[in-house]
């Protein structure tokens, strides 16, 4: 389609278009090669390099010491956490919404809200949840003084594994909210009409034909949710300061203030990141184009 | 016995986001003992610093969104027209900041352009905001690009561009008066979407030491208990309000599509 505008031009130019249409794409690719590729190749070269710029695995071998490992694991388990909670419960919502006979208003008033709440991260989101779930947070005095129930008693603070995840769960149920509804709403009527022919029950049709089709939305919106909660820098820091050690905050503490004592165990610990983040992706956009064959 | 637990898993979604939003506007009005007032707000408006970080981070991200339309809008509709093979590629390359948090390309800057590199943005006031700016950019690719992206889909800008060529319009006016008319609404989703993104970036902004919103917001939760509440039910409001624009433009939109 595109040979039909040059078509249109003296043939004895042609030899000389060919490197401006290459020119088109050179801002875009500067940019991106200037602020997103060389950045981050300076971070994963940075991993392996000695201060003076030879080739170590010393940097990486660092990352194995009991501090930086617990703070990988408690981030691991966080995002693990967060993520499997937010997508049972988004599951459980959206599948209210779209297979349980709710009024069909709902749908869109929900869409419009798991929007605006999958961009209520960071700062903010972390207020919020201190105003509610802190030591004199809403719920927490109505819980004591009306209920008779002493969160804080009962082990529960904001500022810890179970009050992170629970926060993180803010932004992670409406992400799984946006992402499966297209999905449940791929889900056939025929399909089940064809299983209740040849004489399936409810929960046949489910566990045979409407599971095996969801599982690879919702392994991959699984995969996409870690990432998202093990990359969430703001929420951790404006929630609890510096007082819980997982991966993001003590990146960040590396970075403003070098508290490991060597710049280049930043580098690994940054590249570490990448790499958890990179594989949790590469699993999501592998199993979101295996679901999107049932998609059409 | 399906509804009533359809209607149980929704309540329960209901509650869950709603008593966040309910506890800190609640908790944002009771800075005076014993009643509600607007006192938290009142300070908040009148901190100087609020002002000057609000003024910074709106100019911010009014700045992210027009370099990031100029960057996207040309190269989207030129990939589209004459270099469609690498249409795979250049998506794949805007989902990468999704892919690398936002910390690791910060701290990539700061070695790569701090004071004693080749191209030292660090080194002055201007150069900072500068690359602050590109690393808004730069979050906000996936968003923009596959919102301008989308929107050229909808147009036949072949014809078009054929169409002005042959009336002799050079590239410039065909971008400004053809192209980005067309794309306006999806030019302007993804605007929105980028101003909510920047305006309460902490991240990026804290890392390189600018006085933005989000480290204020930060700072002022670490050392106050009141107005931080405020300062949240009015980031909820303005994000709130910028993705409401969105779907009353894209609206627009598809009102005005229909009759052709």
């Amino acid at each position: 389609m595109s040979s039909d505008s040059s078509a249109a031009r003296p043939p004895a130019r042609e030899p000389f278009r060919l490197p401006l249409h290459w020119l088109g794409a050179a801002p875009f690719a500067i940019f991106v090669l200037l602020f997103l590729i060389m950045p981050t190749m300076r971070i994963v070269v940075g991993a392996f390099q000695t201060p003076d710029g030879s080739f170590t695995l010393d940097n990486i071998r660092g990352l194995f010491t009991t501090s930086i490992l617990s703070a990988y694991w408690i981030s691991i388990k966080i995002s693990i956490a967060s993520a499997l909670l937010g997508c049972l419960i988004g599951f459980a919502v959206a599948a209210a919404a779209v297979l349980g006979g709710l009024p069909k208003w709902i749908r869109g008033p929900l869409l419009t809200f798991s929007g605006v709440a999958s961009n209520f991260a960071g700062v903010p989101l972390a207020f919020a949840f201190l105003a509610t779930l802190g030591p004199v947070g809403l719920l927490t005095v109505f819980l004591k003084t009306q209920v008779g129930i002493d969160l804080r008693a009962l082990g529960f603070n904001i500022l810890s594994f179970w009050g992170l995840t629970v926060t993180y769960l803010f932004f992670q149920i409406p992400l799984m909210i946006l992402i499966i509804t297209p999905a449940l709403d791929g889900l056939k009527r025929e399909w089940r009409e064809a299983a209740q022919i040849l004489g399936a029950t409810n929960a046949q049709y489910w566990r045979m034909v409407a599971f095996p089709i969801l599982l690879p939305s919702f392994l991959g919106t699984l995969a996409l949710l870690f990432a998202n909660a093990f990359g969430a820098v703001a929420t951790a820091i404006a929630l609890t300061g510096s007082s819980l050690n997982i991966v993001p905050i003590l990146l960040f503490a590396q970075i403003r203030g070098d508290v490991l004592g060597n710049p280049h165990l930043g580098y690994a610990l940054a590249f570490g990141m990448i790499v958890v983040t990179g594989i949790a992706n590469t699993i999501y956009i592998w199993l979101r184009a295996r679901s999107e064959r049932w998609l059409k | 016995m399906k509804k009533f637990w359809a209607w149980g898993a929704l309540i329960f979604g209901l509650l869950y986001f709603i008593l966040p939003l309910v506890g800190m506007t609640n908790f944002s009005l009771k800075m005076r003992r014993g009643v509600y007032s607007l006192d938290a707000y009142a300070v908040v408006l009148g901190d100087p610093r609020f002002q000057e970080t609000f003024t910074y981070s709106i100019l911010m991200a009014l700045s992210t969104i027009v370099f990031g339309v100029l960057l996207v809008v040309p190269t989207a509709y030129w990939v589209r027209l004459k270099l469609p093979g690498l249409r795979p590629y250049i998506e794949f390359i805007t989902l990468l900041p999704l892919v690398i948090p936002a910390i690791v390309i910060v701290f990539g800057y700061i070695r790569l352009y701090n004071t004693s590199s080749w191209l030292p943005l660090t080194g002055t006031t201007t150069g900072t905001n500068i690359l602050l700016m590109f690393g808004y950019s730069t979050l906000a690719l996936p968003y923009m690009y596959r919102s301008v992206d989308t929107g050229l889909r909808s147009i036949d800008i072949a014809t078009l561009t054929e169409a002005a060529q042959s009336l002799g319009a050079g590239w410039t006016t065909i971008l400004a008066k053809i192209i980005l008319p067309n794309v306006l609404v999806a030019v302007l989703s993804g605007a929105f979407l980028t101003f909510a993104i920047v305006i309460g970036e902490f991240t990026m902004a804290a890392l390189l030491n600018r006085p933005a919103f989000g480290p204020y917001m930060q700072l002022l939760g670490a050392n106050r208990a009141y107005e931080p509440a405020a300062l949240a039910v009015m980031s909820f409001a303005l994000t709130w309000g910028c993705l409401g624009l969105i779907q009353l433009v894209s609206r627009f939109q598809k009102g005005a599509q229909s009759p052709a």
